[in-house]
């Protein structure tokens, strides 16, 4: 590590850092807000900075230290959160307005796991509103910029925490990702991202948007960083009724192990069509060549119901964002509107106000799609093509151990290039969105950089529960092909 | 797939969203190109399909049925916009 300034360790350098004495937690704390100080009115990755709570919290990891108090496995180093987790007494926004004011009375599961490793909370990074979006540009508190070219695009919806990430602003990040929120991100900043399988990581103190779909996961600078992570934020949750019941696999043993004899099916649909860009297949087949280097075999495999995903997506998740944000009515917490007139229009017009206008426009689909009439030949359909989804996997991965797809289409596109059609921005996760549909797990890893200079990613998913074969797959292709883990200093 | 502007207010009603009229058009029209490009599902036959209602297998969980009161009952109401007391105010429900 000599040489390698502070901002570009991985959390598990940092971790073993702390643990070693080698330098303490304030140090590093005081180093990443530093640097937040500095870059963050670039980048805009962040919505709140904890600058006195993560210096006090970072004193308290010393003091234990000293004291020689048992420590968790991230001690005294600072992560960061998407605004999308209740942190308690800490401003929770979800990127809204109608949030602008909201100070969560608990922590979320997310949080409590993340204190309880012994991690610092740098702050609450920046997010499409509602976790709604392919950009970050719908964030009420102004788009996040991708670290690499700050004219184009993070990602959404956890585009701060990718962009933290890639800037050096925090070592990792928890994020979520609802129809590819955490793996598009992760590739176009150059991060690792992963969705753990539906149900592995409580949802508990999440702001909700798609309750069937939405899962917390780790945005990191390595895939180890990931299964590290993921470790710290796994397991059962009884106050999440969907929350799985079954042990939590030993994830950073896995980032060890080979990949000889390895199963990895392409599917034919991911690669056809107009819209893939060359780079990005290039780079695919780069990382397909890393891991058949160390032993991986290789096969074809199809999932004919891949073009109605994006369909059947855009109205299983605005029909649940519908009914979970019917609780934002200006009654009980968050902004209210001023009105003279009774409940129902001040209610309507908390709303209006509160409410950006990709999220009203999937309040309206989603409204829609459950009105009267209309429930069976939208949602009930869509329950059903999803069926027919989740078998496409099911037959792959009887043959297959993972699926090597591309994460995104394209390199990150320029701010305000899609904002004007929204069916554009929402082919943006065409590749990401089966995978939150048979609530299979899946990892973004980066896998080559194109010639103007953006990172690139490619995607590896796997059965439920089997995210020890994504780790080892997504490590193989990592190990394979270095890249720079933190974008060039724009301050250098 | 055309959609009018009276359904567009009608949805707008049930979900309690006041449009303006140039929120209504732009709506009507974004609403319409979406909902055309969902249509494209109608070629499936799904008729014998069953639907997916959860994408993880699992049994239905269950838990006592206790109550938990929660600790801190003052954090939850000083998030109010408006309070008295113990009580979340509300403008009147009952008009002239």
């Amino acid at each position: 590590m000599t040489g390698v300034p502070i901002h570009e360790w991985t959390l598990l350098d940092a971790a073993e850092k702390v643990r070693r004495k080698e330098i303490s937690s304030r140090e590093l704390t005081r180093a990443l807000l530093d640097r937040i100080g500095r870059l963050n009115r670039k980048f805009n990755a962040y919505i709140t900075v904890l600058e006195e709570g993560a210096m006090r919290e970072a004193a308290a990891r010393d003091e234990a230290q000293a004291r020689g108090e048992a420590a968790g496995p991230l001690h005294g180093v600072p992560v960061g959160l998407k605004d999308i987790f209740c942190t308690r007494g800490i401003l929770t926004t979800c990127g809204s307005g109608i949030l602008r004011n909201f100070l969560p009375p608990y922590d979320a599961a997310v949080t409590e796991r993340i204190r309880a490793s012994g991690a610092v909370l740098l702050g609450k990074q920046n997010m499409d509103e509602f976790a709604m979006g392919s950009s970050t540009e719908t964030s009420r508190f102004g788009p996040a910029r991708n670290p690499w070219a700050a004219d184009r695009i993070p990602g959404g919806s956890s585009g701060g925490t990718a962009a933290a990430v890639a800037a050096g602003l925090c070592f990792a990040g928890v994020g979520t990702d609802t129809g590819g929120s955490i793996r598009q991100p992760a590739a176009v900043c150059g991060a690792v991202g992963m969705k753990p399988t539906y149900g592995r990581v409580s949802r508990y103190g999440m702001v909700a948007f798609a309750s069937s779909l939405d899962q917390a996961g780790p945005i990191t600078r390595s895939v180890p960083d990931a299964a590290a992570l993921l470790s710290v934020i796994a397991g059962h949750d009884r106050r999440d009724s969907t929350s799985v019941d079954r042990p939590v696999p030993d994830y950073p043993a896995a980032a060890k192990r080979d990949v000889k004899g390895l199963k990895v099916g392409l599917p034919k649909e991911y690669f056809e069509g107009e819209g893939l860009d060359s780079e990005v297949r290039k780079a695919v087949e780069k990382a397909l060549a890393a891991l058949i280097s160390q032993g991986a075999e290789v096969l074809d495999v199809s999932l004919p119901h891949t073009a109605y995903a994006l369909a059947a997506y855009y109205i299983i998740a605005p029909a649940e964002a519908s009914s979970n944000l019917a609780r934002y009515d200006g009654v009980r917490y968050g902004y209210r509107a001023k009105t003279d007139g009774g409940l129902i229009e001040m209610m309507s017009r908390t709303r209006a106000e509160g409410f950006g206008a990709e999220v009203k426009r999937r309040i309206m689909i989603g409204t829609y799609a459950l009105s009267a009439g209309y429930y069976e030949a939208y949602y009930g359909k869509a329950q059903k093509v999803r069926t027919l989804i989740r078998r496409d996997f099911e037959s792959a991965f009887a043959k297959a151990d993972v699926l090597l797809t591309p994460t995104s289409p394209t390199p990150a596109f320029r701010l305000g290039e899609k904002t004007d059609d929204p069916l554009t921005m929402y082919l943006s996760d065409i590749f990401t969105i089966p995978c939150n549909l048979a609530g299979i797990p899946g990892i973004s890893v980066p896998c080559g950089m194109s010639g103007g200079g953006l990172p690139i990613g490619a995607q590896l998913l796997a059965k439920h529960f089997d995210e020890e074969s994504l780790i080892a797959a997504a490590a193989a292709v990592e190990r394979a092909i270095p890249l720079p883990r933190v974008a060039p200093d724009p301050g250098a | 797939m055309a959609i009018t502007r009276e359904e567009v207010l009608h949805v707008a009603r049930l979900a309690r969203l006041s449009l303006p009229e140039e929120e209504a058009e732009r709506l009507r029209e974004q609403l319409g190109n979406i909902l055309s490009y969902i249509r494209q599902l109608d070629a499936l036959d799904t008729k014998d399909v069953v639907p997916t209602s959860h994408a993880v297998e699992m049994g239905t969980p269950f838990r006592d049925d206790a109550v938990h009161p929660f600790g801190d009952k003052e954090a939850i109401l000083s998030n109010a916009p408006d309070r008295q007391e113990d009580f979340f105010r509300v403008p009147r429900i009952i008009e002239d």
